[in-house]
């Protein structure tokens, strides 16, 4: 029997990788993104089974927004990134001081 | 052990595999790749739930969107990558255990939690009966009615998204030519070319 803390299992360990992904790849900004994408989905995995367990649909379409917000951060982190690469020739992104005044 | 059990387990190691090696892979390209597995396998656990339309969502924006933004941004950037990992057995016990810490503490939390006694009367709007409806045709249902202006802020979100990663990237090159098509149209054919003739012997 599949229980609710089976889903929320999966989701923490999914979450916890995502953290350990961005101290891990501290100059690859690439896949700093790529591990907030597997937090968020984390976050998704807990609210759908949450929506299940309880029969509520609201968590769903909370699922929804969640989804929406995550596509829009990774285009524009990625065209920041794009911009970044072009102005500075790299994407090591531990020594970015360029805001320093 | 049941199939459901059995799929529950295959898609959730699949899931936690894939997971580590979007972050551990040597090659951004196969962490890419790496990621879109865990979207599937995720996919899959919320097909497991009976959140199909999530479940399609997942495959279609996740996959079908920002992977491929990623992919392409991955091949499109000429970095060197082996440099970039340079640092990483450095960073790679703190993040274990910053790691471990964490799950620890999520652990203890659901360890020890209840829902509150009144939580199965606090439901917004109740999951309608398989037979009456299902799980897409019951989220748009809500979707369109009681939630119909964050929808349309959502969409909003995206619009200004576009335009901000348009605007970011965007870039005027002064140095190819270009083509006016007003110049183009509004030449005149007298002034446009000019005969000169040539003496036999003598350049210009």
């Amino acid at each position: 029997m599949i229980t609710l803390e089976h889903y929320l299992g999966v989701a923490a360990i999914l979450f916890v990788i995502g953290i350990f992904g961005i101290f891990v790849n501290r100059k690859n900004v690439i896949i700093i993104l790529m591990s907030i994408e597997l937090m968020l989905l984390a976050v998704n995995v807990n609210m759908v089974a949450f929506s299940v367990h309880l029969g509520d649909l609201v968590g769903q379409v909370f699922t929804l927004f969640i989804l929406t917000v995550a596509a829009a951060e990774a285009a524009i982190g990625l065209a920041i990134l794009v911009c970044f690469f072009r102005n500075r020739g790299t994407i090591a992104v531990e020594d970015v001081n360029v805001m320093k005044g | 052990m049941t199939i459901t059990l059995f799929a529950f387990y295959v898609f959730a190691a699949t899931a936690i595999g894939s997971g580590l090696l979007v972050v551990l892979a040597r090659n951004p390209v196969h962490s890419v790749l790496w990621l879109i597995l865990a979207f599937f396998s995720v996919a899959g656990l919320f097909v497991l739930m009976g959140a199909e339309y999530i479940a399609m969502l997942l495959g279609i924006v996740y996959v079908g969107a920002v992977a491929v933004l990623f992919l392409f941004v991955v091949m499109m950037l000429d970095v060197d990558f082996v440099e970039l990992r340079s640092g990483i057995a450095h960073y790679l016990p703190l993040g274990a255990l910053i790691g471990a810490v964490l799950l620890m503490e999520l652990g203890m939390a659901y360890g020890h939690w209840t829902f509150a006694g009144e939580a199965g009367n606090l439901l917004q709007s109740p999951t309608p009966a398989l037979s009456e409806a299902d799980n897409t045709y019951a989220l748009g249902q809500l979707i369109y009615t009681d939630y119909i202006y964050l929808f349309q802020a959502s969409g909003l979100i995206l619009l200004v998204a576009m335009i901000g990663a348009i605007v970011l990237t965007l870039r005027h090159r002064k140095d190819i030519k270009r083509q006016s098509v007003v110049a183009q149209m509004h030449r005149d054919p007298a002034k446009a070319m000019e005969l000169i003739d040539v003496k036999p012997g003598q350049g210009l």
